[in-house]
């Protein structure tokens, strides 16, 4: 039997990126707010120590700072006729836990999506007409605008210190920044990255094809930065253990860097980790939210009565906490019916490894988000008629990592093992890169996520189900950016190049990226989403979700510049308009 | 902590009130002590040592994967959480599923490195005049682990392909990984690769394009110079 405990204003579900940004937003406006974390604290000076944290077989192959499937996982199939089987370890996806989140341990890579991602089907109608969009591609526009959302990418990339080169400007454009992206208001906090030589060559070579490269905008800092909150960081090292890894250095932007040193000094904030949230508790109408009930690492059980519940967990989990709480219509992809569970999407992340007889690359000396990028076959940057795909994907020549386990790109034809995979991998190691594709995947009637019929987590509830493909869509862009990225990886001038697609099948096992989308998307209407606008729920109005959860398609660009800028638009709308005035902030 | 006894397993921290860190939180690695073995038998030893040699062979680039200490590496991780597989999901029931569906083997690495091999040497004796793996020309030895690797081999329960791809695995994981886990002796992996290991800043390495990187490696306990082993 639940212990029943003394209720709170505002709940917090998961403590990861979204739950600080939304626990400062809150906090700093007055509000008392109390988060539920099911991991540990963490901390930069004692977790990730530069004194151990580069070790390349605890934390990229053991996993120490991510999800356990132990403790939590789903099934997975590519289609609605196979038999769905669990995830028994993590792959092509690496969720995080604890404080902080995922965000701990993420590259850097901080993107905004195009004004066009936001009214997607509006556009792609206006420009190529309604059959340009395939029946089975349940493409839906978002409900709110890139203008709407601009000053809360802004925020957010002043709370992070991002390093970038501006390209636009207030519709004017900036020499050496991103010609296609939207207008911005301000221009980056801080400058570029410094550039190695593998991506200066990527962007000669771009250059040289009339392309318009420029440097990733970066969550790795470029130089000293003080955000608005006071808290400092401290300039990257180049070290080359960024992604998977936490920063010992203070130079990568994340909850711990930009926004703990100042919540956690404030009295009307309360955490409580260890403790996982299993449901929402709704009371008899089900159109409000009256708390949660978790577990604390014992095993006992808590009624955690809230007036607002603020879901902030990573995208998966807070698909499942909506259905293992029963809260909204599941999707069915053989009606089409119902809208929990609807859009997932992936990301398409094919590559083109280059190797060099003559130029010595130092892999080593590498960053998360250190690289140069195209993006003029990105979103709708490019005509597409006549192609059979929609969106595309940006091109980035990126020098993250020499760690030597997972680096391994060897020309074709090498065996995989035995004395002539060695010379090889000693041969290639230091002077051979690989170009990637950072692919959109536009959502289908048959990639959903639901439950299992058969698999149990921990706490006797089914896994989430994941029904997930590759679908023409994809496979045409990745035929298409294959061409692109091979002749740039030509303009390189190597001794050779080697193709590594996707596909055609997506595949669980091997490392892609860890950023799956939607399930509980925003939208216009309620028949369409399960959230409004503002991230709020349609059917429980004193209960938000916040994160990727809520993209109804996913981008060519990495998905964590607008996850923070939908949870900043979210917090606002919370502290501005319902916390004074409880209820719906779209009437359907 | 304001909810008493129940809550011992989690915690409560009050902004401005509570730390949130607690003392003696660093969570350093736990280095490999022990030089001998902890779970193989003689045997097993035997087979891991010849078979990831064949995988990572000694030449005149540098030592292979039995100088480098693999077969250690891998008993240690075999012996631990790892080879339990304490952090994945074991739950049945059991199938063989897609390719496209991971790993589902319900034996456990260490489950699966017994079987194995145990049924990799029985084979070989049957069909190779009653010799061990070990004791086999390398190039029958080659042999073998390439009908492992293409699942030609019936080796009982345990699958040949999971096998061999969790072998080679280990086996890079043991030549590359920090010399702490007892793999990568002397840090000759990364040598002969030239990675500089657990090193936290190339401030002075980012406009030098093209040079070669002049330092020598260091682990997370130094390097074999700091430590009096050459």
């Amino acid at each position: 039997m639940a212990q029943r405990l003394p209720g709170v204003d505002v709940l917090l579900v998961g403590f990861g990126w979204t739950g600080a940004i939304m626990a400062q937003e809150l906090t700093a406006a007055g509000h008392d707010v109390l988060a539920i974390e099911r991991g540990s604290w963490r901390e930069t000076s004692t977790d990730f120590a530069p004194s151990f944290i580069q070790d390349e077989l605890r934390y990229r192959y053991h996993g120490h700072l991510f999800e356990q499937t132990a403790q939590e996982t789903l099934t997975f199939r590519n289609t609605p006729d196979q038999t769905a089987l669990p995830m028994r370890r993590l792959g092509s996806f690496l969720p995080g836990t604890g404080v902080g989140g995922s965000i701990l341990h993420w590259n850097g890579q901080a993107f905004r999506f195009l004004p066009y991602d936001f009214e997607i089907r509006r556009q792609t109608a206006a420009r190529y007409g309604e059959a340009m969009i395939p029946p089975d591609m349940t493409l839906q526009d978002w409900g709110v605008t890139y203008d709407e959302l601009e000053p809360h990418y802004t925020r957010w990339e002043e709370l992070c210190g991002i390093s970038g080169q501006t390209g636009n400007l207030k519709g004017q454009k900036q020499a050496g920044g991103n010609p296609f992206e939207g207008p911005r208001s301000k221009p980056y906090p801080t400058p570029p990255m410094k550039q190695t030589y593998g991506p200066m060559l990527f962007g000669e070579a771009a250059a040289s094809l009339k392309l318009h490269p420029f440097p990733c905008p970066s969550g790795n800092m470029s130089q000293a930065y003080t955000n608005p909150l006071g808290v400092s960081m401290a300039p990257c090292t180049y070290c080359g253990f960024c992604e998977k890894f936490g920063c010992g250095n203070y130079s990568k932007a994340s909850a711990q860097t930009t926004i703990l040193p100042v919540l956690m000094q404030r009295k009307n904030f309360t955490l409580r980790t260890e403790c996982e949230v299993t449901r929402i508790n709704l009371d008899g109408s089900g159109a409000h939210a009256t708390g949660v009930t978790y577990v604390d690492a014992h095993g006992n059980e808590f009624e955690q009565p809230a007036e607002l519940v603020i879901v902030c967990a990573y995208i998966l989990h807070n698909v499942h906490l909506l259905m293992a709480s029963g809260i909204g219509t599941r999707y069915d992809p053989a009606t089409g019916q119902g809208t929990l569970g609807k859009n997932y999407c992936y990301q398409l992340t094919p590559s083109v490894d280059v190797f060099f007889d003559d130029k010595l690359l130092n892999p080593f000396v590498g960053a998360g988000a250190l690289g140069m990028i195209v993006d003029d076959w990105n979103g709708d940057n490019f005509d597409h008629a006549g192609l059979g795909f929609i969106h595309g994907g940006y091109i980035g020549g990126y020098m993250t990592t020499g760690r030597p386990i997972e680096t391994e790109l060897l020309p074709e034809g090498t065996p995989k093992w035995g004395a002539k995979w060695k010379q090889a991998f000693v041969k290639n190691y230091l002077t051979s890169m690989s170009l990637s594709l950072m692919g959109s995947v536009m959502p289908n009637k048959a990639n959903y996520l639901d439950l299992d019929p058969t698999y149990r987590d921990v706490y006797g509830r089914p896994l989430m189900r994941m029904t997930y493909d590759f679908k023409q869509n994809e496979l045409k862009l990745q035929d298409f950016a294959m061409g692109k990225m091979v002749d740039i990886a030509n303009a390189m001038k190597p001794r050779e190049i080697k193709k590594s697609p996707r596909g055609p099948h997506y595949d669980i096992a091997p490392y892609q990226s860890t950023h799956n989308t939607g399930g509980a998307i925003m939208g216009v209407n309620r028949r369409e989403s399960v959230v409004n606008r503002y991230l709020q729920h349609w059917d429980v109005p004193n209960l938000f979700v916040v994160g990727a959860s809520a993209f109804p398609h996913n981008s060519g660009y990495n998905p964590t510049g607008t996850v923070s800028a939908l949870a900043l638009w979210a917090a606002t709308a919370i502290r501005d308009q319902y916390l004074k005035h409880p209820g719906p902030l779209v009437q359907s | 902590m304001t909810l008493g006894a129940n809550t011992a397993a989690a915690r409560e921290i009050k902004g401005g009130v509570d730390d949130p860190w607690l003392p003696h939180q660093a969570d350093a690695p736990v280095p490999l002590e022990n030089p001998g073995f902890a779970f193989f038998t003689p045997a097993e030893a035997a087979f891991v040592q010849s078979a990831t040699e064949r995988l990572i062979p000694e030449d005149d680039l540098g030592p292979g994967a039995k100088a480098c200490g693999v077969a250690l590496f891998i008993d240690h991780q075999l012996a631990g959480a790892y080879g339990r597989a304490g952090n994945w999901y074991m739950q049945g029931p059991w199938a063989k599923g897609e390719k496209t569906q991971g790993f589902q083997s319900r034996m456990t690495p260490a489950d699966l490195y017994r079987a194995a091999i145990k049924a990799i040497d029985e084979h070989t004796m049957s069909a190779q005049g009653g010799k061990l793996f070990a004791d086999l020309p390398v190039e029958a030895q080659d042999a073998m682990l390439s009908d492992l690797e293409g699942g030609k081999v019936d080796l009982g329960g345990a699958d040949a392909k999971t096998f061999f791809q969790m072998l080679w695995q280990n086996t890079k994981e043991g030549m590359f990984s920090d010399p702490i886990y007892g793999g990568n002796k002397d840090m000759a992996g990364w040598k002969m690769l030239g990675f500089p290991g657990a090193r936290y800043n190339y401030l002075d390495w980012v406009d030098r394009h093209g040079e070669r990187y002049d330092q020598p490696p260091v682990g997370i306990r130094g390097r074999p110079a700091w430590n009096g082993a050459g």
